[in-house]
């Protein structure tokens, strides 16, 4: 008997041990497509391995700048900038953080598959100064190289090297590695187990270089594409945080009384495209030629889409109608040119009867449906609006892990799209939305490849521009000439709404990134 | 014609139909959903297929007789401003044709290569009774969404017809089995019994005594087998359209109503989910009770 008591006693030690551990369990419409953070530059994605993987500079609660690898950034020519590393640092495994790390990141998101190519593309050359500093140089002068540095996450050379991940995993083609479904950052949160699709679990990194806000343990991240399902989860206390709240149960949530909404107007723009490269269109009735190469095509699919009715309907009014290809909130964001043009279908008629379309056509739409707020719906309410102009739309919606290699390697006529610039400035909405595609990383999201020379030549301009008044005048400008040219189909901005347990305390940017280090759970 | 008219009106079948209240019920609903989904364009009030009569601002109005309902639309409208009736009528259409054709589809495979084997015996039976086996070993589900997988592979750009095909192949390539199995065992049974042997005997080709002589001797448990799967098959094509693999969603089927709807349990817009899922019972469970008085009003061993 005298045995039993110890192991006893070291069993509910252990015990209590387990149910002190704080468990978050978080719920999003989809999965989190890799543990790579250079695979695919996509907001779910991103937020998702940030908790795992850090930048040089990260955003801080109210979206400024903070110090994260790096602890300072000064500029000593318009076109060098100089980073002093964080010392002490270590990744999971125990390699210390150096400049070399830094170095390898660098290429290793310039290389092929590599999804990040738009925001390393302005980079010239990165030096290793020495251990703990580098230098940074631009082709050009790029006052917001920070900015766009807070997407890049840093890996470590050494395991990239041993785990055959120096290139990174390409989704467009299907290319998977190691560093898909392990992990190694130096980030606040250690990856414990991935299974694609199914369940991803992250837990705390003890050894983190700075003081966590937050007291959870754990995080066991789960995909719930099913709407209803989801919303019941949450009821039924089987997940603490939800994302996104589907429109149409935001009241119910509310009413009962135990959850939190979190409401918030998001960064991000929905939008369409068109394919204006192509001579004939992927899928299309007319031969021979393409049909959006026409602005007066673009403009009568413009001017027929009832937007007002999208957002009452659709949106339930939790979206804002936009003209332009930046929301509020982004840097270089103009409120006097945010007017759509009118919705008038006879005039889109006309117009494309003006364009040698007097029946219309057929044409092939793509579109995700679960990806953004309420996506699939949008398409189909796109497409019984266009049906009025004599347009037929050939509808396919699908699920975003088939959705994206789709559309990203340009397999699309029409497509729609979500975008946040993820520097917060609308440079990079003109960069990777609206400028020419070129291999460099320029235009890498132009998925219909609209071009127009002078938006790419005010693109550059913008880029190394420092004063604010010239800089507007020539967003100004290169606005103006997307929206003269209808390049894209600006539609709205959605509105964020992600739902918790009254125990958590959950902190929401405009982004909709969600940092597991601020998470407090009650 | 008349005669054979008034041979089908005496015989026991007939009786035991017109014996059967659930029988008549069930054939009663079957008609009407058989009919609304043939006549469709003429009987619904409106057509949802066609995306230039819908309006997004009348869309999520309840049923009629509920405060806010339109009489326009008598059993409300969806997310879209589809009016649910006309949907169930059209939605039906492409589910009683699934059903239907991946049921013929998958009769005619089942049944020759049942034929074959069970006819045939030794290695033909061994091969394909093992092919039968691999197939039982995967849900069907599976099967399905790796054919339709395949199909838009090989077709990226080919739409609503493709579409079709796909179901219909998929649900039949998945079907086929029972029929085989079936038709297997009643042909062993058959093979052996006097009169095959005395068309063998006198030298008819085997091809022709499976046709003429063997087939019709089995065919009874495959025709009642037939009615069960109908329902299975459009329940299959159901799951399908609700996994996003089935029919496009701007011309939506029963299954794809009920996916849906499913998302506005929640919210209180029950009425875009509970019709179609009702109509969907109503036809399953229909063509189930036939089925099974079917099966009962065969079986010699029951009279």
């Amino acid at each position: 008997m005298n045995f039993r008591l110890p192991l006893l006693a070291a069993a509910l030690a252990l015990a209590c041990g387990a149910s002190n551990a704080v468990t978050l369990r978080v719920a999003n419409v989809g999965d989190v497509q890799s543990m790579d953070p250079h695979s695919l530059n996509e907001t779910l994605q991103l937020s998702f391995t940030a908790s795992i993987y850090e930048g040089l500079v990260t955003r801080a609660k109210d979206m400024a700048l903070a110090p994260a690898l790096a602890t300072k950034w000064t500029q000593t020519s318009p076109t060098v900038w100089r980073f002093d590393l964080r010392k002490g640092v270590k990744f999971h495994d125990g390699t210390p953080f150096t400049a070399d790390d830094v170095l390898f990141t660098f290429k290793r998101a310039a290389a092929d598959g590599s999804d990040m190519k738009g925001y390393v593309a302005p980079i010239k050359d990165v030096r290793k100064v020495n251990d703990f500093t580098i230098d940074i140089e631009t082709t050009m002068p790029f006052p917001i190289l920070p900015d766009t540095l807070t997407t890049l996450g840093m890996m470590s050379e050494k395991w990239c090297v041993e785990n055959k991940a120096e290139r990174p995993v390409d989704r467009r083609k299907g290319i998977e590695n190691t560093a898909s479904f392990k992990a190694n950052g130096t980030g606040p949160f250690r990856l414990k187990e991935r299974q694609p699709g199914t369940r991803t679990v992250i837990v705390r990194n003890f050894n983190y270089w700075d003081k966590v806000e937050s007291n959870v343990d754990e995080v066991v991240f789960t995909p719930i594409g099913n709407d209803a399902t989801r919303v019941a989860a949450l009821l039924s206390g089987e997940i603490d945080v939800m994302e996104p709240v589907p429109l149409q149960d935001i009241d119910r949530i509310k009413a009962s009384g135990a959850f939190n909404v979190l409401q918030g107007p998001e960064l991000r723009t929905i939008f369409l495209g068109m394919d204006q490269k192509r001579d004939e269109l992927l899928s299309s009735s007319v031969k021979g030629k393409n049909p959006f190469k026409d602005k007066r095509v673009r403009q009568a699919f413009y001017q027929a889409i009832d937007i007002d009715a999208i957002k009452s309907r659709v949106m339930r009014n939790a979206a804002a109608p936009t003209a332009l290809m930046v929301g509020p909130g982004v840097r270089g964001f103009m409120p006097d040119m945010n007017k759509r043009l009118p919705y008038d279908p006879e005039a889109a008629k006309k117009l494309l009867a003006d364009a040698g379309y007097p029946n219309g056509f057929e044409v092939g739409m793509n579109c995700p449906n679960d990806r953004y707020v309420n996506d699939g719906p949008i398409c189909q309410a796109v497409a019984a609006n266009l049906a009025r102009i004599g347009v037929k739309v050939n509808l396919q919606t699908e699920t975003k892990v088939s959705y994206f290699p789709k559309i990203l390697s340009r397999n699309t006529s029409f497509y729609l799209l979500g975008w946040t610039p993820s520097t917060v400035d609308s440079h990079d909405a003109l960069l990777n939305l609206m400028a020419t595609p070129t291999d460099k990383g320029q235009g890498q999201f132009n998925l219909g490849a609209y071009s127009n020379p002078k938006l790419d030549e005010l693109t550059q301009k913008i880029q190394v521009e420092t004063d604010d008044p010239k800089r507007n005048a020539m967003l100004r400008e290169a606005f103006k000439l997307h929206q003269d040219d209808i390049g894209h189909i600006p539609l709205h901005q959605q509105a964020l709404a992600w739902s918790s347990s009254k125990k958590v305390s959950l902190v929401q940017l405009p982004s909709n990134y969600m940092f597991f280090k601020w998470v407090v759970v009650k | 014609m008349r005669q054979s008219l008034r041979r089908f009106l005496d015989s026991d079948v007939w009786h035991s139909f017109r014996s059967s209240p659930t029988a008549m019920a069930a054939a009663v609903i079957a008609f009407i959903c058989l009919f609304c989904a043939l006549f469709a364009n003429v009987v619904a009030p409106h057509n949802p297929f066609d995306l230039a009569t819908l309006e997004l601002g009348d869309s999520r109005l309840p049923p009629a007789w509920i405060e806010g309902g339109r009489s326009k639309y008598l059993l409300g409208t969806d997310d879209q401003g589809r009016d649910i009736l006309s949907a169930l009528m059209y939605g039906s259409r492409i589910s009683l044709f699934v059903g239907l054709a991946s049921v013929l589809l998958s009769m005619m495979i089942g049944v020759s290569l049942g034929l074959l084997s069970g006819f045939a015996g030794g290695h033909v039976d061994a091969f394909i009774m093992r092919v039968c086996d691999v197939m039982l070993s995967f849900p069907s589900i599976l099967i399905a969404l790796l054919i339709d997988g395949v199909g838009r592979a090989l077709f990226p750009n080919a739409h609503d017809t493709l579409a079709f095909a796909v179901l219909i192949i998929a649900i039949s390539l998945t079907g086929w089995v029972q029929y085989a199995r079936t038709v297997r065992g009643s042909t062993m049974v058959e093979r052996h019994k006097e009169y095959v042997q005395a068309a063998r005997v006198i030298g008819v080709a085997p091809l022709r005594i499976m046709r003429r002589h063997v087939l019709p001797n089995v065919m009874g448990p495959v025709m009642v087998l037939a009615t069960i799967q109908v329902a299975l098959a459009i329940i299959t094509e159901a799951t399908l359209s609700f996994l996003g693999v089935g029919v496009p969603p701007t011309s939506p089927s029963l299954g794809t109503l009920i996916r849906v709807g499913n998302d506005f349990l929640f919210s209180g817009e029950w009425w875009i989910t509970i019709f179609p899922g009702a109509v969907l019972v109503l036809i399953t469970l229909s063509v189930n009770l036939l089925g099974d008085w079917l099966r009962d009003a065969l079986n010699p061993r029951l009279r």
